[in-house]
């Protein structure tokens, strides 16, 4: 768990992988747990598999920062192709890396090390992509991505994102349920190494 | 440090009402069904867009029982509006950018005939080059419309200035259109707490019109309306519109006054911010207000007596407010989010302050900052530089006599 008053949390992902929508759950999450959170996407022209980016900050107290997220504590990968450089920007050196691949942890940092890239305090690593497919039968990770990320920082608790995510699909209940089998398989199967 | 007097913070308040996610279009969206608006003309365009489609949802779910005109253009959406206000009916519309320039002809005449529209304006930039991103020039080119124009500054106040708004233009003494503005993207697309209000209490604090309390088009009592003003008349119902705009001053101060009174949410002309001590002070509108208020909090840690003024309403514009409130200042700096080309100053809100303050005898080192146009974005650490500049000007007593623009791209490229 970080223990600072804010977190700033910034995702990468590609159009289609719900990066956006991913990083307004979280805020709705965090907001139902009596915080304050400002979620917001980078909009550019919207394609689907272009890069993504979305921010997430949450607080005790009420946000004044607009700005998009440079330093972020947490970086969130959704898509294992994204260019390390880039999801790599700024993270803070105690910061962590919440990061979907088939990857084990030492190929992640032996993969940040070829690329000359600092490593970060923390990595999670989870095979998102596989849950994703296994319950909802398409490669849209945000919600397991969450759950991992859940489990690897805590910033909010699991349950509150299950409510947010019946929120979501409240027409659908069919897919919120296999929504939320799935975040439970990415709560448990998420891999976290401090080193 | 100083006693600070400003609006009371959020977690001040009291905390009866839950507060829930949304965006600045939700809120445009959950304030427009709470203030059971009859009739809501609009064309899609972004990034307003979410705010029809939120309302056609409601429609649809039975939330809101309205008339949805889906219309072929602006131009055609704010003519149905103005007529809907002409019938009695509460009337809405939303749009953007070039949407708002399509517009702009029936924006003179939803204010020539005094109908009480409300529209929220997701500011946006203006073509060429086409850009659908942040900033206020579409809101600065209606600023001569007769429009009461209220700038958000969060979720919370869009939702906030719509419902007053309600209120303010269907007031008998204004009868004035009124727009509210939601920063594009950057509040109609952001996800924050909003508290919303039940609808029970805002149709009590902006009760819908008696029908029939003043002529409307009615079939029964049939009236003309938008008849030819020749020069023997013109300029008798231009100058009523001017009067109506500063009689318009008392209303909006009461509803203010009294929104704080019923929700705790206590709403002015302007907002200052560490205002009583400031040596320096960047004067602002709108989402930009709070990053200034950011970087206040980050000089106020180093000791630098920084202060911040958000102008809240900008049509009235709150000359008498801001005169006083800057009068104790060392130098001072306006953030303009729109060019006005080729002016005495580029920045159309530096000019009006400017005036505000020469034509009351008080001269202060000026500086006027542009920055943040298309979506170009304006990060905390640009303000402190502003404020930087600022120290500058006080130190030396000297104004600079050019805009200065901010945040522009380097001969090699990069943002500087």
């Amino acid at each position: 768990m970080l223990d600072v008053p804010r977190v700033e949390i910034r995702f990468h992902g590609r159009g289609g992988q719900g990066a956006v929508t991913a990083a307004k759950v979280l805020a709705s999450a965090a907001v139902d747990e009596g915080k304050y959170a400002l979620a917001f996407p980078e909009y550019g022209a919207e394609r689907r598999g272009a890069p993504v980016l979305a921010f997430t900050r949450i607080d005790e107290k009420p946000i004044l920062e607009r700005e998009p997220i440079l330093e972020p504590d947490i970086v969130v990968v959704f898509d294992p192709s994204l260019e390390p450089e880039i999801y790599m920007r700024g993270l803070k050196p105690n910061g962590m890396l919440v990061i979907n691949t088939k990857k084990t942890v030492d190929q992640v940092v032996k993969l940040l090390e070829e690329h000359g890239l600092q490593k970060p305090r923390c990595i999670a690593r989870i095979d998102a992509t596989d849950i994703a497919l296994k319950h909802l039968r398409a490669p849209i990770v945000n919600t397991s991505m969450l759950a991992a990320l859940v489990r690897a920082a805590k910033v909010v608790r699991l349950e509150t994102l299950e409510e947010n995510i019946r929120k979501v699909f409240a027409e659908r209940p069919h897919i919120a349920e296999a929504n939320i089998k799935a975040m439970e398989e990415a709560y448990n199967s998420t891999e976290v190494v401090c080193l | 440090m100083a006693v600070v007097k400003e609006k009371p913070r959020e977690e001040q308040l009291p905390t009866r009402r839950r507060k829930i996610a949304a965006t600045g279009s939700d809120a445009a969206a959950y304030a427009v069904r709470d203030a059971d608006v009859d009739v809501v003309a609009v064309y899609p365009i972004t990034p307003q867009a979410p705010i029809a489609e939120n309302i056609a949802q409601m429609i649809a779910d039975g939330e809101l029982d309205a008339e949805l005109i889906h219309v072929e253009s602006e131009h055609s959406a704010m003519s149905a509006a103005v007529a809907a206000a002409a019938t009695g009916a509460r009337s809405f519309t939303a749009t953007s950018s070039q949407g708002l320039e399509l517009m702009h002809e029936i924006l003179y005449i939803a204010s020539g005939l005094r109908q009480p529209v409300v529209m929220a304006l997701a500011t946006r930039a203006l073509s060429a080059p086409i850009n659908i991103w942040n900033d206020y020039a579409d809101a600065m080119a209606m600023r001569d419309t007769s429009w009461i124009m209220i700038f958000s500054e969060n979720v919370q106040e869009v939702y906030d200035n719509l419902v007053q708004a309600f209120r303010i233009a269907e007031h008998p003494d204004v009868l004035l259109p009124v727009v509210v503005t939601l920063d594009g993207y950057i509040l109609s697309h952001t996800t924050e707490a909003l508290e919303p209000l039940d609808r029970e209490e805002v149709l009590s604090f902006a009760p819908k019109r008696p029908r029939g309390y003043r002529p409307v088009l009615d079939p029964d009592h049939p009236v003309t309306i938008g008849v030819l003003g020749a020069p023997n008349w013109y300029q008798e119902v231009k100058v009523q519109q001017a009067l109506a705009m500063r009689e318009s001053r008392r209303v909006i101060e009461e509803t203010g006054k009294e929104f704080g009174k019923r929700y705790g949410r206590e709403y002015g002309f302007i907002e200052p911010y560490y205002m009583d001590d400031a040596e320096v002070a960047i004067v602002t509108l709108g989402a930009t207000s709070s990053l200034v208020k950011a970087a206040v909090n980050r000089l106020r840690e180093q000791g630098v007596k920084a202060g911040m003024v958000k102008i809240r309403v900008f049509r009235p514009f709150p000359a008498e407010e801001l005169a006083k409130v800057l009068e104790n200042v060392n130098a001072l700096g306006v953030l303009d989010r729109a060019v006005s080309f080729g002016g005495a100053l580029e920045g159309p809100l530096a000019m009006e302050v400017l005036s505000t303050l020469a034509v009351r005898g008080i001269t202060k080192p000026f500086i006027s900052f542009i920055h943040g146009l298309g979506g170009r974005d304006i990060f905390v650490k640009d303000v402190v530089e502003m404020y930087q500049k600022l120290l500058e000007a006080a130190k030396s007593g000297k104004s600079v006599t050019r805009t200065l623009f901010y945040g522009v791209r380097s001969r090699r490229g990069h943002i500087i």
